[in-house]
């Protein structure tokens, strides 16, 4: 088998950009609430800032998997630390080892046919089996295209490998390589903006990027007295209020 | 064998707006009543406090408050010769669950339809000639008029505590009113909400191009309200946390605020939550319902409970569902047009354009309800004349949360991934909004409810299944409404302007509004509809069937307040008239 050949691995070497500035903010759930805004420039370098971080469920191959497909979506720079910092692979670990992951709220009754698109989603995977079932048949894929894993990719050929993806074309054994896209990319998404208490957004890094305020939002008379003007205000989380 | 339980006057299956409204008329008129809801109970204060209430992932991306598609979900097909599929997941709408329903989770949207929807068949046929109907397109009138529901409509807006401003008050236009409604007798109980930043430059631009902008009705309450139940509604505190959520302040309207406090007190009335209703007792013979078999959830037990009177106050999909598993009323045939019970399920077409602007828009301060909106595209507010389509719909800017997961928008030919994404998402966040267009849904002859051969639901019952698509009518409405929204668009200033966002099949995976409609229409004649005037079943008289099955077709409105004032009508209907004389209203 191909993939046993390939050293397990922890997924933090495959953390791209992890920068040590973004490091000392986000260094672990200790930091307060009030912690500085990541606005300065984190220099590359190949210390690993999320160091020690216990998973439930992702095997190494996953997570350096996933690492890499965050930080290609989530580069560090000026606006964040890349995804992997900002806890997506931590958000997706938790996600897939609990209830969704594991097809609560899913219909999972046969017969399993192929549908048009529009039908959405029709095979029996549960969200965890698909991305273990996803990321393997990437690996596959890239190993075939390029000569290595995806998290061994140079950033340009994750781009290029992300974006066949997302295209359908690139080739997967048992299904079509643009779902799998698109569930990465939306659990990216999720892992990045939801409420930091799932394990992403760190230090509600994405709220202050686009301004959003979060709890507890009652506006009540500010609706009218910040009608057309910018509302700066420190962001809040659900744990800030528990 | 089941467990059966004393018998009632009367029981109703579901309890949201219809099934809380249709329980305290029936209440107050001396029956006892026993209401089943197959989800959770649910107390405001209890379940929906800050900080989690504001979960956007629990509540938006998870769904927490709608119906889990493992117990129950729909199967989706184009055409009458395909298979259908299960939706496995939500993901052009979620169907609701639990103690309140739908009005629950809703935005608070609540508009009056337009009179001559109510007279839809008759009106266009007046207006533009006997043959413009194409045979194709099976829409209907209702049998009641939009003057029968008038007193009914000002109900639910003073029950809802609605807040607008009228802009047909006994038959005077008003200015910033919405001058196209149907004439009202009353004001709205509260004032407008506050008008966002979107909503002022909306209201701007389609006052320049000639049109008649005027908040959106909302029952979202711009001032604490005492409603005629006695019961205390709060204020809009503007968290942009309407749809999918339950709201912590008490001031959007919902049964469990509105209604169910007195309800609960009134010895006449027992709510049995987590009772799964799996089917109808029909004696055929009769041609009666003599109660419903419901599952205990907590304890998986089989209980029947008798009545003299059943009132279906679930979802379209379900009361659709049980009256086919049933066997009450003919299925509706698509090939020959003949049986009733299926037909006409319509939903709803809408479409956006994303703009981007120079002023802050400030998305997360707002309520369900869009700031303003135009009604000049409305049903047939405009000449359709050589249009080639029927229908129409409000436009809107829509600004109800700015939650990040799914709202920020980015300008067109954006990547969607790496640091220009961000950069892009970083900079218009706070300064763009959608144009949304809520269209109606003109019923088509091979779209329809039936009961799905291939999959079964978690008690082992067929799934319902859809049959449905978008037609050229839709498409065509759809396109020349996106025109005067670019105009709109423009005259808005927009720094950009987004890709138009129309609809080409329905899609199961593309998010639209969850307003269903038919399936259990009513009607003037029992050959084409399955309820008469007064939503009672034309086969079975101690059977009534509330909420959107009943309308024939889909207006370009939010259908809530239809919904609420059909459930009055049809409470009215009952206590004065069936209780004196159980039988059929009205005789075909």
């Amino acid at each position: 088998m191909a993939e046993d050949s390939i050293p397990r691995r922890s997924f933090l070497k495959g953390a791209g950009a992890a920068g040590a500035a973004a490091a000392t903010v986000l260094g672990g759930h200790s930091e307060p609430a009030q912690a500085q805004v990541p606005t300065q420039a984190p220099a590359p370098a190949a210390v690993p800032s999320a160091a020690g971080e216990a998973l439930l469920t992702l095997t190494a191959t996953e997570a350096a998997f996933l690492s890499a497909a965050y930080d290609t979506f989530i580069p560090a720079d000026t606006m964040s630390p890349c995804g992997t910092d900002c806890g997506l692979v931590t958000y997706i670990d938790r996600q897939l080892a609990g209830a969704w992951g594991n097809g609560a709220r899913f219909y999972r009754n046969g017969p399993f046919l192929q549908g048009k698109p529009e039908h959405g989603y029709q095979l029996p995977l549960t969200p965890h089996e698909f991305f273990a079932a996803g990321i393997k048949a990437a690996n596959a894929w890239t190993r075939k295209a390029y000569g290595k894993d995806f998290d061994r990719l140079a950033p340009a050929e994750r781009d290029a490998a992300l974006k066949a993806m997302e295209a359908g074309k690139a080739e997967f054994p048992d299904f079509n390589s643009k779902p799998f896209f698109e569930a990465l990319y939306r659990s990216a998404m999720e892992g990045f903006f939801a409420d930091p208490i799932y394990g992403g957004n760190r230090n509600k890094v994405s709220w202050r990027m686009v301004g959003y305020p979060g709890l507890p939002a009652s506006y009540g008379a500010k609706a009218e007295a910040y009608r057309g003007k910018k509302l700066n205000i420190e962001p809040q989380s659900i744990a800030d209020f528990s | 064998m089941a467990k059966t339980m004393k018998a009632v006057d009367a029981v109703l299956v579901g309890v949201g707006w219809s099934g809380s409204i249709m329980a305290r008329e029936l209440t107050k008129a001396g029956l006892s009543v026993v209401a089943l809801e197959r989800g959770a109970h649910r107390t405001p204060g209890e379940d929906f406090t800050i900080p989690s209430v504001r979960d956007e992932l629990k509540y938006r991306v998870r769904l927490e408050l709608m119906l889990d598609t493992a117990t129950e979900t729909l199967t989706m097909r184009h055409q009458p010769s395909e298979t259908a599929l299960p939706m496995r997941r939500w993901g052009a709408f979620p169907l609701g669950d639990g103690l309140g329903g739908a009005g629950t989770h809703w935005n608070g949207v609540t508009w009056r339809f337009t009179p001559s929807e109510f007279v839809l068949r008759s009106h266009l046929t007046g207006r533009y000639g006997r043959n413009v109907i194409p045979d194709d397109m099976t829409i209907q009138d209702w049998g009641v008029t939009y003057d029968d529901l008038e007193p009914h409509y000002d109900r639910f807006e003073k029950l809802c505590g609605t807040s607008g401003r009228a802009g047909n008050l006994r038959g005077t236009r008003i200015e910033g009113g919405n001058v196209w409604e149907g004439r009202r007798a009353d004001e709205y109980p509260n004032k407008p909400l506050i008008m966002s930043q979107a909503g002022l430059i909306f209201t701007k631009a389609t006052k320049e191009l000639g049109y008649h902008p005027f908040p959106t009705p909302a029952s979202n309450s711009s001032a604490p309200y005492v409603n005629p139940e006695g019961l205390t509604i709060g204020q809009c505190e503007y968290c942009g946390h309407c749809e999918l959520f339950g709201c912590e302040a008490n001031a959007k309207a919902s049964p469990n605020v509105c209604v169910l406090p007195v309800l609960m007190a009134d010895p006449k009335f027992e709510l049995r939550t987590h009772a799964y209703v799996s089917r109808l007792i029909y004696d055929k013979a009769a041609k009666k319902v003599r109660g419903v078999v419901y599952i205990d959830r907590n304890t998986g037990e089989e209980i029947e409970q008798p009545a003299d009177m059943v009132v279906l106050c679930a979802y379209p999909f379900n009361n659709v569902g049980l009256m086919l598993g049933a066997g009450i009323g003919e299925p509706y045939d698509p090939a020959t047009g003949t049986g009733v019970v299926g037909k006409n399920y319509c939903f709803q077409v809408n479409s956006n354009l994303p703009i981007f602007v120079e002023d802050e828009i400030n998305p997360f301060i707002g309520t369900g309800a869009t700031p303003a909106a135009i009604d000049d595209f409305q049903g047939d507010n405009f000449d359709h004349s050589g249009l080639g389509f029927f229908g129409g719909g409000f436009l809107a800017p829509t600004v109800s949360g700015g939650r990040p997961i799914q709202v920020r928008a980015v300008p067109p030919g954006t990547p969607r991934w790496g640091s220009a994404w961000k950069e892009a998402t970083a900079q218009w966040y706070n300064h763009t909004f959608p144009l949304y267009f809520h269209g109606s849904n003109y019923a088509h002859r091979t779209n329809y409810l039936d009961l799905d051969p291939n999959y079964k639901d978690a008690i082992g019952r067929p799934l319902v299944r859809m049959t449905y698509n978008f037609k050229p009518n839709d498409h065509k409405m759809a396109q020349y409404v996106m025109g005067k929204t670019l105009e709109i668009a423009r005259a808005a200033n927009a720094k950009v302007i987004g890709n138009p966002q129309l609809r080409n099949n329905f899609d199961a995976t593309v998010g639209g509004s969850s307003h269903h409609t038919g399936g259990a229409i009513m009607g003037t004649d029992p050959k084409t509809s399955v309820l008469n005037r007064y939503l009672q079943s034309w086969d079975v008289s101690n059977l009534f069937v509330m909420g959107g099955a009943a309308f024939p077709q889909n207006a370009g409105h939010n259908p809530t307040a239809t919904i609420g004032a059909l459930t009055y009508w049809s409470a009215k209907a009952i206590t004065e008239q069936y209780l004196k004389a159980p039988g059929p209203l009205v005789h075909a």
